[in-house]
């Protein structure tokens, strides 16, 4: 198997490459924009995995280059990792649509432009998987951080619609929705330990959900339920909550 | 973050930054105030804790492996048992382990961590052919048993207190199959046991476990349990079914009866001699890693573990008063450990010197630490010392005579870290 993973120095991209290299002998396309990052990734995984790993270069944002990019690939990948994420800062977005709009593009627009050129190949060779990484934050607006939510539910829409396109091609397409891991992203932020998973555990539930073939996986299996809950709270009510 | 070591006491509320690159150090070096590394939070005390912690758990890369030679380098924050995956279904295995593999490789030298074998492997830094280490100003030191040697014999057992060490090439032994040779021996007191220690010296691996309730004629009854590497069976580890420990157990489960019960059981359960059985590395070596969490057994106040060594000479009398003690005062220990060192080594803070240690464990309770104050009069009258890496509440006296190196340690500190950069809660207690 041939897996690229899409923002491969995400600490989950990272974990779930070092479990698709162990249990699928996967060899892996390791892309993000820090490649000396990469490099040192690649090398570990290579030692502990006896697979090959390639470090590349790879913006989320610079649309123009994504074609170019997928078609470099040889051999084309057979799976397709999208990790990579920008969780912004929502008072600087709010104040200047600059940072707004970077939001969106490195979480959706961005998403959207590589995943299509791979969809068209996949569709293709009726061929292929997509794990695309969402999150909980997508699905209900709250003032502390609407544009990452936005973007992420847009880019859940999204994913869902690309299943519904592919399922007949037997191209699989997976939705993973995170709640809170612990990892770069969220280091500097007070999060509840009990309802944090770790980037090993994320990727064990990813991995999982690949193996069963599941379309959504919710992790920790948990956030399923809180979000059950937190969607099915009026508006009336929501709005007045300070989330 | 709440942070705390593996005894769960101190708990207490720290700022925690991780790293991936050693390039991003020196700027967090630059946030005024004391930093500490804490790695995977096995050791049980105040070692690892301070209001602001480095921590190593993104800073876990293999970077090279000589299959001739069997060394490997890699970041500090890989785990043994990562490098216990990754190596040893290709015939190599740490040269020294202690009984936990769930710790980083900086742990263990900062530790300076001694195993089954250190009578006759010596401690951790005996398989550390070299590191990079960032002191206090950011700049990165190389440091061997030749190069920088004083920065080298101060890191090894020096607690964190010296710097960040950084990547790290260690020498792993060959083995040949991932299963060790077991032999049991039953003692009926600590006479018994210590002779068969002596007797034994030969195997490779021994440790004792001890029922350190048991009083009078059976004061110091012990299993005895010796293993060498095996020469057959195969390379890969059986899988193990995890056990868990979900929430603290409640007040009251553990006290001097159950403790005593348990004790007896164990003991009895042994046969009074196994010879050369063969068992996988994984139960010989780490029993209590297949049970997640286990230190919730001690309840929500924590627990602390007493570790002490004596010299030889003296550790007949001293573990027999140490024994009498504890029978008399009731305060019952699971997991009461001991073992005969080997000699001891350089380092100005490695613990192991060649005589008798014993590892108790006790749940923190009011009274205990008095109770381990007089402990500590008898560990000093008989010349011995305590175990930083299991350290929560030893008086900074009793730290200072036990450890006659100290000034050397302190100097180098002096040299490389003048303002006190790097200092832990214990560092501070312990005036080091
Ligand atoms: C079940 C169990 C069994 C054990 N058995 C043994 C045994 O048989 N023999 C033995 O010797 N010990 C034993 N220990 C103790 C354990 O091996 C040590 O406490 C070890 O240091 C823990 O490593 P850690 O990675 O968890 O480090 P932590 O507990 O996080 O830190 C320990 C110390 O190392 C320092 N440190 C860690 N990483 C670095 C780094 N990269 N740079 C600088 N300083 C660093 C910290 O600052 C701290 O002072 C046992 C512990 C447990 C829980
Ligand atoms: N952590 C959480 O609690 C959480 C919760 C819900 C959802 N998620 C989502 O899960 C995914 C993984 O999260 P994580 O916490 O593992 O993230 P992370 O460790 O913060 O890593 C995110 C990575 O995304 C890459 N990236 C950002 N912008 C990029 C761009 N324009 N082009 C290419 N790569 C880019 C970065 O790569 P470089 O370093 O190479 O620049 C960065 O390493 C993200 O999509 C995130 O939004 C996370």
């Amino acid at each position: 198997m041939n897996l690229l993973v899409l923002g491969a120095n995400s600490d989950v991209a990272f974990a779930l490459a070092g479990r698709f290299a162990q249990f699928e002998k996967a060899d892996l396309y390791l892309a993000s924009r820090n490649v000396t990052a990469l490099e040192k990734k690649a090398r570990d995984l290579t030692i502990r995995h006896g697979i090959t790993a390639t470090p590349l270069f790879f913006d989320a944002e610079d649309c123009k280059s994504h074609a170019d990019f997928y078609e470099s690939l040889k051999p084309k990948p057979d799976g397709v990792v999208a990790a990579f994420g920008y969780l912004g800062d929502q008072a600087a977005a709010q104040k200047d649509f600059h940072q707004a709009r970077r939001i969106f593009h490195a979480n959706f627009i961005g998403a959207v432009s590589i995943l299509e050129i791979v969809a068209a190949d996949f569709e293709r060779r009726g061929h292929g998987f997509i794990i695309g990484l969402s999150s909980v934050a997508g699905q209900r607006g709250r003032q502390s951080n609407y544009f990452y939510g936005a973007a992420k539910g847009a880019f859940s829409i999204y994913l869902s619609g690309l299943r519904n396109r592919l399922a007949p091609r037997g191209v699989k397409v997976i939705t993973v929705l995170p709640g809170f891991i612990r990892t770069k992203m969220t280091e500097s932020m007070e999060l509840p330990e009990k309802l944090t998973a770790l980037p090993e555990e994320a990727a064990r539930d990813i991995h999982r959900a690949f193996q069963k073939s599941k379309d959504i996986v919710y992790t920790r299996w948990f956030w399923k339920w809180i979000m059950l809950v937190i969607r099915s709270i009026p508006e009336p009510v929501f709005k007045r909550l300070r989330l | 973050m709440k942070l705390s070591g593996w005894g769960r006491y101190p708990l207490i509320n720290a700022k925690a930054v991780s790293f991936e690159s050693e390039a991003e150090l020196p700027a967090v070096l630059s946030v005024a105030g004391e930093w500490i590394v804490h790695a995977k939070g096995r050791s049980y005390g105040d070692s690892a804790l301070n209001q602001q912690v480095i921590t190593t758990r993104r800073y876990n890369k293999i970077i090279a492996f000589d299959p001739q030679q069997g060394v490997v380098e890699c970041e500090s924050g890989v785990s043994l048992a990562e490098l216990i995956d990754v190596f040893l279904p290709r015939g190599w295995f740490l040269m020294v382990t202690p009984g936990t593999k769930l710790i980083s490789v900086g742990g263990a030298i900062a530790a300076d961590v001694h195993g089954k074998n250190h009578h006759s492997a010596g401690c951790f830094s005996s398989c550390v052919l070299s590191f990079q280490l960032m002191s206090a100003d950011g700049r990165i030191v190389h440091c061997s048993p030749t190069e920088n040697r004083e920065l080298f014999l101060a890191t090894c057992g020096g607690m964190g207190l010296t710097g960040i060490i950084l990547t790290v090439r260690l020498k792993l032994q060959p083995v040949k199959s991932a299963y060790i040779r077991e032999t049991i021996l039953r003692c009926r007191n600590l006479e018994e046991v210590c002779g068969a220690f002596e007797q034994h010296r030969a195997f490779t691996y021994s440790v004792a476990w001890i029922d350190c309730l048991a009083q009078g004629s059976q004061m110091g009854r012990s299993i005895l349990m010796l293993g060498e590497n095996a020469e057959t069976g195969p390379r890969q580890l059986p899988p193990v079914r995890r056990l868990s420990v979900p929430v603290n157990f409640p007040r009251g489960c553990l006290n001097r009866y159950t403790v005593r019960l348990f004790n007896r059981i164990y003991y009895g359960s042994h046969p009074a001699f196994v010879e050369n059985r063969l068992v996988p590395l994984e139960p010989f070596f780490y029993p209590l890693d297949r049970i997640d969490n286990w230190n919730r057994m001690y309840g929500a106040s924590g627990f602390t573990q007493y570790q002490l060594v004596l010299p030889k000479a003296a550790s007949f009398a001293g573990l027999t008063k140490i024994l009498d003690r504890i029978g008399k005062a009731g305060f019952g220990s699971f997991l009461a450990v001991l073992k005969l060192f080997g000699p001891e080594n350089d380092n100005y803070l490695s613990f192991p010197m060649e005589g008798y240690t014993l590892a108790l464990d006790f749940k923190i309770e009011r009274p205990l630490f008095a109770f381990l104050d007089e402990l500590d009069r008898i560990v000093l009258d008989h010349g011995g010392r305590l175990y930083l890496t299991k350290d929560v509440r030893m008086p900074a006296q009793v730290f200072r005579e036990g450890y006659p190196r100290l000034h050397l340690f302190a100097a180098v500190r002096d040299k490389w870290d003048k303002q006190r950069k790097f200092n832990s809660l214990q560092s501070k207690r312990l005036g080091v």
